[in-house]
């Protein structure tokens, strides 16, 4: 019996996965007739649509000058948005007080800076400074009494500041609140979990437009005589109660993918319920419900132009009334499409971000 | 019917007494009359069909499950309600189980760690080299930094009794560590365990590792349909089954195996 030596087969590199840019092509573009027709149609289209939308928005665009004489009628009249900006952006925030908003943001850009960035030892100070000191700042810097400023009440905030506010106060608040929601309408403490689940179906079972008209109009009558506090924070608290209850669904779907052994094996090595909730539950469940997370929150920016039905003016609004003035009647489509962009760029960011914390929590492989 | 040989390294003290415990899951009868007294040292192997409550058993000794009537007593503490109790016998019984339940989102120095931190307040420093010890214990330090994601089920399972041994643990309970692991891993994880039989540690395992059983039992215990049927020596029990019940099972798992 003569014994065969095995000589294993070397490894081999993968085969490239593409022939340049024609195998692409055929690949991806002509690789059936349907295939090949639907990319002629795409072509077709853009050829259709992107010149004359180019030339409105970039080429045949008016830039400069500082009223409607400027503007020669063949593209988008984009001095409109540059006469208007600071309405946009700061409402009816008085003008010589803006700088208190811009540092703000400055703030927040530079606070929050270390947070985007790859593991470093400032991620943990930013975290905190974000998370307790920040909101104190800006609430100093955007009424003014606080730090010896003068008073600027919530009704002359306004355009992008006040849509900002209202977004970061509703995720920052809803986040919690949707978290402890959640997990109380699973305890099992029956008194509990039916207070819970009360709070969440009734407000997820009114549309926001009604929240905040209750909170402005309704609520008012509520409240003891004399009794009355600022429009602004009513419907802000209603905004985060809202949002609550959606963040709370989200996160119980997230809570109910963890399988049964994580929640014995953090029994069994003797953890309380807030650590194993802390430690084990909820950061998984979080992770797997980012996109969820990241729906609402990214619905709640757009909507947070209703608060239109309370007389707030947020980016939307204010140049919503920008475009009925009478000096620049018939702009309203260049006003539309900036608070296009402008909303698309927050959302959008919000988007990518979410998607970058998805891949850095990302832990092996799945199975 | 208890074992008869005093084997080394039990001593009298009780660490786990059983008595007359019943469990009912709404109208199913899981558990009947269970009497069991474990001692120090002793390891001892549950077997019996699935479904006759072994993994009950055992999980009613941590309180994953609730009995309903008897008593549980742990190294001397009586489980009641009383959720300091409960935490405390927690604390001093470990736990391996059949899916391992490793924490995915920790790394496997992480997943060591964790309770010695959290539970004992053990200074980080501290439990990161009681860590490092355990799972050089369980041969597997060098994949301290990986995600249990990236390890095979053999390697899981060692990290999931390190994660247990970090607590040091008086008891530990193992609910078929073998079953959900390829054929070549087995023998890794019941080395790990024969290694630990032999540190003299209080055993509970639900396996059907007969050659386990022989080697390291001190006692078999066969369960049927939610009670102790016959419990011996391995010497006897494999040799002299003497109910009907329990020869048939073992006539199934040497015909299985
Ligand atoms: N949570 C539960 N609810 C209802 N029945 C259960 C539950 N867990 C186990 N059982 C039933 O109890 C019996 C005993 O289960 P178990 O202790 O897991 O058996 P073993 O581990 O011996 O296979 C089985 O019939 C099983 O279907
Ligand atoms: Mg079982």
């Amino acid at each position: 019996m003569s014994q065969s030596t095995h000589v294993p087969h070397p490894d081999l590199p993968p085969p490239s996965a593409s022939t340049g840019v024609i195998g692409w092509l055929r690949a991806n573009l002509f690789s059936s007739p349907l295939n090949s027709a639907l990319t002629l149609l795409g072509l077709y289209l853009i050829w259709l649509l992107l010149p004359p939308a180019l030339n409105w928005l970039l080429f045949k665009a008016d830039w400069s000058g500082s009223d409607r004489s400027a503007c020669h009628g063949e593209g988008a009249c984009w001095v409109f948005i540059k006469v208007r900006l600071d309405q946009f952006l700061y409402g009816f925030f008085p003008a010589e007080e803006r700088w208190r908003i811009q540092l703000s943001w400055l703030l927040a850009v530079v606070g929050a800076a270390p947070l985007f960035m790859k593991r470093n030892p400032l991620r943990m100070p930013s975290a905190l400074f974000m998370l307790f000191a920040y909101p104190l700042i800006a609430y100093g810097l955007y009424t003014g009494p606080l730090f010896g400023l003068p008073l600027v009440e919530t009704s002359q905030w306004g355009g992008l500041m006040l849509t900002l506010t209202i977004a970061v106060v509703g995720i920052a608040g809803s986040l919690p609140g949707g978290i402890l929601l959640a997990l109380g309408r699973r305890s099992k403490m029956p008194i509990i979990r039916s207070v819970c689940v009360v709070i969440i179906e009734f407000w997820r079972g009114v549309p926001l437009i009604t929240v905040l008209f209750m909170s402005s109009v309704m609520l008012p009558l509520f409240l003891p005589e004399g009794m009355n506090f600022d429009k602004l924070l009513r419907a802000l608290i209603g905004v985060v109660l809202f949002e609550s209850a959606y963040i709370a669904e989200v996160v119980r779907g997230g809570l109910q993918a963890i399988p049964k052994g994580q929640y014995e094996a953090a029994d069994a090595l003797g953890l309380n319920y807030p650590k194993a909730m802390g430690l084990i539950i909820l950061p998984q469940a979080l992770k797997l419900v980012i996109p969820g997370i990241v729906n609402t929150m990214i619905a709640l920016f757009k909507d947070t132009s209703l608060v239109i039905i309370i007389g707030l003016y947020d980016l939307l609004n204010s140049i919503q009334a920008a475009a009925v003035d009478p000096n620049w009647l018939g702009f309203a489509t260049e006003g539309y499409v900036f608070a296009a962009l402008m909303y698309w760029v927050f959302c959008f960011s919000m988007s990518r971000y979410s998607q970058a914390l998805e891949r850095r929590l990302h832990t092996g492989h799945k199975r | 019917m208890t074992a008869s040989a005093v084997t080394p390294g039990i001593t009298d003290k009780v660490m786990i007494e059983m008595k007359g415990v019943h469990k009912w899951y709404g109208q199913f009868h899981v558990l009947k009359d269970i009497n069991l007294t474990v001692q120090q040292g002793e390891r001892i192997v549950l077997c019996g069909p699935s479904g006759s409550g072994k993994s009950t058993t055992i999980r009613c000794i941590n309180r994953l499950e609730e009995h309903q009537q008897g008593q549980i007593i742990v190294d001397g503490t009586e489980l009641t309600s009383n959720v300091k109790h409960i935490e405390a016998i927690r604390r001093e019984v470990g736990m391996v189980f059949q899916h391992f339940n490793l924490f995915p989102h920790l790394t496997v120095l992480e997943n060591c760690v964790l309770a010695p931190i959290w539970v004992r307040k053990m200074p980080r420093r501290e439990a990161e080299a009681l860590g490092m010890k355990y799972l050089e214990r369980v041969k597997i330090p060098d994949q301290a930094k990986k995600y249990p994601g990236q390890l095979s089920g053999g390697q899981q399972q060692r990290v999931a009794i390190a994660r247990s041994l970090c607590m040091q643990p008086k008891i530990m309970l193992f609910d078929e560590p073998t079953s959900a692991l390829d054929p070549e891993m087995v023998k890794e994880v019941l080395d790990t365990m024969v290694s630990l039989a032999e540190d003299g540690m209080t055993m509970l395992c639900v396996t059907h590792e007969m050659g386990f059983a022989k080697q390291v039992a001190n006692r078999v215990i066969f369960m049927d349909r939610g009670e102790i049927i016959e419990q011996n020596d391995p010497q006897t029990f494999f040799n002299h089954p003497q109910n009907e019940r329990t020869k048939l099972f073992l006539s199934q798992i040497i015909s299985n195996h």
